[in-house]
């Protein structure tokens, strides 16, 4: 043990009080009853629980439609914005990276007084436009990074060889980006499909996520019931971002 | 036909990149078939001129020729050319057969085919049974044969090689230069390459076009660049060589570091200032001063594996380089020839600095973006345009930017045997001529200014 590994003890700390010991905390609650005895009903009533099961379909849904959205949308805002030939100025990047910096739920807040005065309905197409407008800087961001930083030797080698813009478009400037692009899809499909706010303003509660599920059991003190949802959800996360660690080479991500 | 004979003709190319004119009006004919190498400083337009003949910049002026056909508005990937890029370029998500197959697959060439010509082209680089590695798995070398492959597979008309072996270590480069030496000739395809290793272009080349700011300095075969160099700039960049001032008093007469010599140039007109070269291994050296042209002092002697380099001081207070296969003393006497064939007589650039300016009053003058003070000029009014010359040894520089009226850098210098004659490039892009036995370093910012009474003026019409 050298002498500077007591300078992670605070982390440790943290890291403890914060993440693991509530961790842990989830795992007793969602296997426990009321009483405080071990049980699995928690997990099977989940699903059983016809509602839960249709809410946490719709969830999946609604994220991967609005990672789906923001890739669409930012992919091509990232390209141009890293493309020397339409953007020149650091500026335009910051207007794209700037709502990042604004709380989330002033945002959405702020969305919803729009679609109100607009007098535009709530439901699944104002959820949507709410939540790709609050995550598309965490696509584009991570895409633009390893789009500008690309030797640009690559895509003229590539068009040396033969490929036109487009070829060289799909053969070698998506491929390149790849990392970029998990580290997008992975900063906007988890928040989305645990968020509960966005769907409560833009909705008015009329869509229920799987977040609003979990967040209503825990204020009505089923804590038990909750945290095994909470758990399920922790284990789609989970499993989400080992599809991304199989890559080899993660760099130019946003953390 | 001769015509015909041209693969490539590049006509009064010029090209600006920001706000710097990178290439200056080049024109040259390429023959098919020859192993053609641009040869510069870093920024001298070398590269430029490749990416311009691959088609991934667009010229300003001027157009390029391929078999007779304009192609200046012809896309890259419609060009039949095929480039090894500096830093090689391989593609890091597809192993070496992809990155080989990669333009065959564009072509929508049928697998067997594929299969067959990279191996084959594998073979030929000598990487067989490296298909299926990973090209970041791959030494330098071995990145460096695979982008040579990947080029040569498209069977190009003409390959273009930007300083393809300037990351490989000295052994290996070497080994490199034998194999594409040996490759051009296999292949008989054109070469076109691009390096600032002078060595590199003699060893390789049929011609070295030597350029430097963006324009053409010579075009030439290997021997000639190194024999008959046709400026300082040449004379000084290939080889090592002793530049000298001189004067041609005649046809075959000579005179240079205040001694007079035969040669074997004419021409040139009678007393005209000239400059002249002398290669270190073209002085002959020996104990005997009797018989010898002039005699001189050997101030340093230093071995170089195959033979010896010295300095001598020559009686009439040159600095010499000498190279020989013996050694002599520091400190001995010894007499020196040189024999007229040896000697390189060359035009003078220029003799003097040349500017226009502009009268402020009658004893101010603007020129190069500065004021200065003149001697009176009575009778010339405010505006009049008039031609300013300095003589190159009447500059003053100043270690410190802020003493001098411009301020600038030592842009290019060379030894003359007993000063320096220094390029000094200001700020606002002008170039300043100056001899001087200071020593600079090429890089060092100066101050500069000029004495009134060393302003020479004469009206322009």
């Amino acid at each position: 043990m050298n002498k500077r590994s007591s300078w992670s003890l605070p982390y440790l700390i943290f890291m403890i009080i914060f993440v693991v010991l509530p961790l842990i905390l989830v795992l007793i609650y969602a296997f426990q009853d009321a009483q405080g005895h071990f049980t699995l009903e928690n997990i099977t009533r989940f699903f059983s629980d016809a509602d839960a099961l249709s809410t946490f379909a719709l969830s999946l849904e609604i994220a991967i439609l609005n990672t789906l959205i923001c890739l669409l949308l930012g992919y091509p805002a990232a390209w141009i914005l890293a493309n020397k030939k339409y953007n020149r100025s650091a500026v335009t990047v910051v207007l794209f990276i700037l709502p990042m910096w604004i709380n989330a739920l002033m945002r959405t807040l702020a969305t919803a007084e729009l679609f109100n005065v607009f007098g535009v309905t709530l439901g699944k197409g104002t959820l949507l436009f709410g939540m790709a407008y609050d995550y598309l800087p965490f696509m584009i961001y991570p895409i633009y990074n390893i789009l500008s930083r690309m030797d640009p030797s690559y895509a003229e080698a590539a068009e040396d060889l033969g490929a036109t813009p487009w070829k060289v478009f799909w053969k070698v400037t998506v491929p390149l980006s790849l990392p970029g692009v998990i580290s997008g899809v992975m900063m906007v499909f988890m928040p989305t499909v645990s968020t509960f706010a966005i769907s409560e303003f833009l909705t008015n509660n009329k869509i229920k996520l799987f977040g609003t599920i979990i967040q209503e059991n825990i204020n009505s003190s089923m804590w038990n019931y909750g945290a095994a949802l909470a758990l399920i959800m922790l284990i789609i996360i989970g499993i989400t971002t080992l599809f991304s660690n199989d890559r080899k080479s993660v760099e130019g991500g946003l953390i | 036909m001769a015509a015909s004979d041209k693969i490539i003709q590049i006509r009064h190319l010029s090209k600006t990149l920001g706000n710097k004119k990178v290439l200056d009006d080049i024109t040259i004919d390429v023959r098919r078939g020859e192993f053609v190498t641009f040869l510069g400083p870093s920024g001298c337009g070398k590269t430029t001129t490749l990416r311009l003949i691959a088609g991934f910049l667009a010229p300003d002026e001027g157009k390029i020729l391929f078999e007779g056909k304009n192609i200046s508005d012809i896309p890259p990937y419609k060009r039949p050319f095929n480039t090894v890029f500096q830093r090689y370029a391989l593609f890091p998500h597809l192993d070496v057969y992809d990155n080989i197959a990669f333009g065959l697959k564009l072509q929508k060439i049928p697998r067997e085919e594929i299969n067959k010509r990279v191996r084959r082209v594998l073979k030929m680089v000598g990487m067989t049974d490296y298909e299926e590695r990973d090209v970041d798995s791959l030494s330098g070398g071995q990145q460096q044969r695979v982008a040579i492959a990947r080029a040569l597979i498209n069977q190009p008309k003409v390959l273009l090689l930007d300083e393809p072996l300037a990351a490989l270590d000295l052994k290996m480069r070497k080994d490199m230069q034998i194999e594409l030496k040996e490759m051009h000739k296999k292949l008989g395809i054109t070469f076109i390459y691009v390096t600032h290793d002078q060595e590199e272009a003699l060893i390789l080349s049929d011609t070295v076009v030597v350029m430097n700011e963006g324009k053409i300095q010579q075009i030439g075969t290997p021997t000639d660049i190194y024999n008959e160099p046709e400026n300082c700039f040449v004379a000084d960049f290939i080889g090592e060589s002793n530049i000298l001032n001189g004067k041609m008093f005649s046809d075959r007469k000579v005179g240079f570091i205040y001694h007079d010599f035969d040669c074997i140039d004419e021409g040139f007109g009678e007393n005209i200032p000239v400059d002249v070269v002398v290669r270190p291994e073209d002085i002959y050296i020996m104990k005997n001063t009797e018989g010898a042209q002039f005699t001189g002092v050997v101030q340093s002697c230093v071995f170089q594996g195959v033979h010896y380099k010295m300095f001598v001081e020559t009686d009439t207070g040159y600095e010499l380089m000498v190279q020989d296969y013996n050694a002599f003393e520091v400190g001995t006497t010894v007499g020196l020839v040189i024999r007229p064939e040896d000697i390189q007589v060359m035009h003078k650039e220029r003799t003097r600095n040349t500017f226009e300016g502009e009268m402020v009053d009658e004893t101010h003058v603007r020129f190069l973006d500065g004021e200065f003070e003149c001697p009176r000029q009575p009778g010339l009014e405010k505006g009049q345009k008039v031609k300013v010359e300095v003589d190159f040894d009447k500059v003053d520089l100043y270690d410190h930017q802020e003493e001098g009226t411009l301020s600038g850098f030592v842009y290019f210098m060379i030894y003359k045997g007993n000063h320096y004659h220094i390029t000094v490039l200001t700020d606002e892009g002008y170039h300043i001529w100056v001899d001087t036995n200071d020593v600079w370093d090429k890089g060092d910012l100066v101050g500069i200014n000029f004495s009134a009474k060393h302003i020479k003026i004469t009206p322009l019409q």
